[in-house]
């Protein structure tokens, strides 16, 4: 067992590193650090707001770490990257410990565990990762690629599972995989926070009471978006079923790969549709429409600046504006779903639910 | 199912559909404007916390047009932000800004002004509320006010119309209860926002959770536990090139009167009912109006106050009060004041709350500090250690935003020595997500219809009430002031307020 460790500043960035090493080792190797940093800079204090733990392919770990270096702000207190090669048979570790100047004399430190393990180890992988997190933080799973047998065993040790239903090429799967996760855990689900911005616009379009009555006469709800982002359709059309006490039915795919099908709104019926958009470069929503027997319709579409929003109302009259907010990309994205594991949504499960009975 | 009348869709969103808004700034081309208020509505237009549908409109006196108002903006918002401004949002937000030129005290302005609005309003094809922020000087608000009611710019009736005014609120009791009557001749007390900015800063808004959310501390919060409590603003700047105003206000009205009172109200107050505007308004009036107005001969008792003399700071030597650019000579106005006040209540009779608020002292700290009782009996030797100190809980307001407690633990070692020790939350580290500045909660807040953060027309009537006395009593003294040296932590005479065994917490 080799073990080296070494300080590098600026800027202030420490390391331990050691060869087929075990738990307790990369944990004492970690106190060692905190302690230097300690000792070097009073007003020095590590994060403690959470422990993500990012089950990884080895190929891939550079581009899951550069992925997390991006979420700037929202980067969890201690990361610890599980990247799985096949065929080793030992576990050889990195730690860093990352401080950042926050102003007035207090430097907060971030921490990332890395570990390179074999395909034999996620078997037992709780164990290896207990000893590495912080005791009473959230501690948030992420498995991007795949691997849901590490995902298991990790759930014992999880509060919150981040997971991207886009992710997954088959729509059923991704919605199975997400309800069945959601018995388990919390599940922060990026498709579900890229229609976010939506589900706030559609909301606060119906915000006004002279607009709130139109809630109950939707007929029509049409989702356009990237051809694989689907999920986030179905979710979003779930959100609005749910919230509205719509009960969907399965939707059916068309030629042109639309997703059709109808909800039971009272005694009406409203009509959903999924339209894939070819042209959609960013994963997620490209649109929505919703429309009103009376001939009242909302428009929403991404637009240079927010969304752009068009109303025609059933005298005709036609209004457009853009709706503030800027793009927060595939890194705000991603730092979205870390923070939300300290918050709770309680209506991504009842969405996920109609979800799970628009693709049955 | 939530009813119709509730809007289903807004469960579980953070961020909160607001009401289609103007959003009129008199004033757009002044500091506060420049450097807060453009900054902060391109934050929430960034952030997407602007209303689906929003207008801005500058009011000023400087002769310029829409575009040249855009560009000025534009200026503002780039050297401000706190976000790196996103050309796209920038240049979506700017469309919606228009300018109006005119004195405030000029009808044809608010004519104007009227005419535009509707104009946005027909545009939209909606009512758009209006919210009139008066980033003036003090001496226009009444002005603005009157003016705004004598154009039928007070109230809609299909719109919420809101006026928020900037602090100072008045100089004095007698001049705040007549700003008081000038708006309430024309609006309605909800639609009044006076603002605070300390009550939008987060950490000011957690003392509520730290009390309210938090088992711990309720059973120690009140006389039987509490020595003293400190409450201090310290800042190591001067006065810069605020000497004009400066002078003629000092720390009482900057700062205690407003700022100060502020935390002691949040502080000592009762658990609201609920945490709607007017509950947490009146808990905080009823903690103002227990504290007994000091008389003529208490002043000198209980308050202190001083100018600073020439001293290093920020590593250089820096002249006194009265050498400062634009000051009056053989000035009267206090940079630092410090007081003993009581709230005299079933919860606090007896425990003494200093406050105290200077410029150019040793360093630049907001915060609370509660000193509970010491334990009734020291079992542990004390020599060789550095003693047993009475357990200190220390709320950061800025910088370092945070709570401390302050314990007492063992030295290791073979023998049974103590000091004290710290417990320490930091904001820094335990939050992933960055604090909105004070104005961005604030204007969204006058946005929302939300007043909770806001100052009621009584709340500030009553920090006048306490003020007042002491204003006046100093205006009777004749003298220069003590001094402190500049870069220290005050005056000496502050010592004398503090009874038995408090002393100030050293900055």
């Amino acid at each position: 067992m080799e073990a080296a460790l070494t300080a590098v500043e600026p800027p202030s960035t420490a390391r331990w590193y050691a060869e087929d090493t075990t738990p307790s080792a990369i944990e004492a190797g970690l106190r060692e650090l905190l302690g230097q940093q300690h000792a070097r800079h009073a007003g020095y204090a590590p994060a403690r707001v959470l422990n993500l733990v990012a089950v990884v392919d080895r190929p891939w770990r550079g581009e899951v770490v550069n992925r997390l270096e991006r979420v700037g702000r929202y980067h969890p207190s201690r990361t610890v990257v599980c990247a799985v090669q096949p065929g080793k048979r030992t576990l050889d570790a990195w730690a860093t410990l990352t401080a950042t100047a926050a102003g007035d004399g207090l430097t907060v430190a971030q921490e990332r565990v890395e570990i390179e393990l074999g395909e034999r180890h996620l078997e037992g992988l709780a164990a290896i990762v207990d000893p590495l997190i912080l005791a009473d933080l959230t501690t948030m799973v992420w498995s991007p690629h795949g691997h849901d047998d590490a995902v298991d065993e990790l759930l014992p040790l999880a509060d919150v599972v981040l997971l991207d239903s886009l992710d997954l090429p088959d729509m059923r799967a991704a919605v199975a995989r997400a309800c069945r996760l959601s018995e388990e855990a919390y599940v922060v689900d990026l498709a579900w926070l890229r229609s976010t911005p939506w589900r706030e616009r559609v909301a606060a379009t119906f915000d006004p009471p002279r607009w709130r009555p139109a809630l109950r006469e939707l007929t029509r709800v049409t989702v356009r978006h990237r051809p694989d982002s689907t999920v986030s359709g179905l979710l979003f059309s779930g959100w609005l079923c749910s919230r509205l006490g719509w009960s969907p039915g399965s939707l059916a795919p068309r030629p042109d790969r639309a997703l059709v099908g109808s909800a039971r709104a009272g005694k009406t019926k409203a009509r959903i549709e999924l339209l894939p958009d070819p042209q959609m470069t960013a994963p997620g929503l490209a649109g929505v429409t919703l429309e009103t027997a009376s001939g009242l319709s909302l428009s929403l579409d991404r637009s240079p600046g927010g969304l752009s929003a068009r109303r025609g109302t059933p005298d005709g009259r036609e209004s457009a504006w853009i709706v503030l907010g800027a793009s927060r990309g595939e890194p705000g994205i991603l730092g979205e779903g870390i923070r939300q594991a300290l918050l709770r949504d309680p209506t991504y499960r009842p969405a996920l639910a109609c979800a799970e009975r628009m693709v049955a | 199912m939530a009813t119709i009348q509730e809007n289903p869709l807004v469960e579980g969103l953070e961020r909160l559909p607001v009401h289609p808004t103007t959003l009129v700034i008199f004033g757009a081309t002044g500091d506060l404007a420049h450097r807060k208020l453009l900054p902060a509505v391109y934050n929430l237009a960034h952030e997407g916390a602007l209303p689906e549908r929003f207008n801005l409109v500058g009011v000023a006196r400087r002769e310029m047009d829409d575009d040249a108002f855009r560009a000025t903006a534009r200026d503002s918002i780039r050297q401000y932000s706190r976000t790196r401004p996103d050309e796209s949002v920038l240049g979506a937000l700017l469309e919606r800004v228009r300018y109006v030129r005119g004195s405030f005290d000029d009808a044809g302005v608010y004519r104007r002004l009227g005419a535009l609005a509707s104009e946005l309003d027909e545009e939209a094809g909606i009512p758009f509320n209006r919210v009139f922020y008066l980033a003036t000087a003090p001496t226009f608000f009444e002005t603005i006010a009157e003016l705004l009611g004598a154009h039928g710019l007070d109230a809609r009736e299909d719109a919420e119309v809101r006026i928020v005014v900037e602090k100072p609120f008045g100089r004095d009791l007698a001049s705040a209860r007549q700003l008081n009557e000038a708006l309430l001749s024309v609006f309605e007390e909800r639609q009044i926002y006076r603002i605070d900015h300390y009550l939008g800063k987060e950490t000011v808004q957690n003392l509520l959770v730290m009390r309210f959310a938090n088992g711990i501390f309720e059973p120690l919060w009140n006389r039987g536990y509490v020595d003293y409590v400190e409450i201090t603003a310290a800042e190591d700047i001067g006065i810069g090139s605020r000497a004009g105003y400066y002078d003629r206000t000092g720390a009482l009205r900057d700062i205690v009167q407003n700022h100060l009172l502020q935390l002691l109200t949040l502080l000592c107050m009762e658990p609201p009912v609920s945490f709607s505007a007017d509950e947490v308004r009146s808990e905080k009036v009823k903690v103002l109006r227990a504290i007994r107005p000091p008389s003529p001969d208490e002043v000198p008792e209980i308050a202190v106050r001083a100018q600073y003399g020439p001293g290093v700071a920020e590593g250089r030597e820096v002249p006194g009060y009265l050498d400062e650019e634009g000051v009056a000579p053989g000035s009267g106005t206090e940079t630092y004041v410090a007081l003993r006040l009581e709230v005299e209540n079933w919860r606090w009779a007896g425990v003494p709350v200093y406050l105290r608020a200077g410029k150019r002292l040793a360093r630049k700290v907001t915060e609370i500090a509660v000193t509970l009782k010491p334990v009734p009996h020291l079992a542990f030797q004390q020599s060789g250690s550095l003693g047993v100190q009475p357990n200190q809980l220390v709320l950061t307001v800025q910088p370092n935003e945070g709570v401390s407690l302050s314990l007492v633990a063992k030295i290791p070692g073979a023998r049974m020595r103590v000091r004290p020790v710290s417990m320490d939350f930091l904001y820094g580290t335990s939050f992933l997500s960055q604090s909105p500045e004070a104005y961005e909660r604030l204007i969204l807040d006058t946005m929302r219809g939300d007043a909770t953060l806001f100052a009621r027309a009584d709340e500030v009537e009553a920090a006048w009430s306490l003020v007042d006395p002491i204003l006046e009593a100093w205006s009777r003294t004749a003298g220069p002031l003590p001094t402190y040296e500049a870069g220290s932590s005050g005056p000496a005479e502050a010592d004398r307020l503090l009874l038995g065994g408090a002393r100030w917490r050293q900055l």
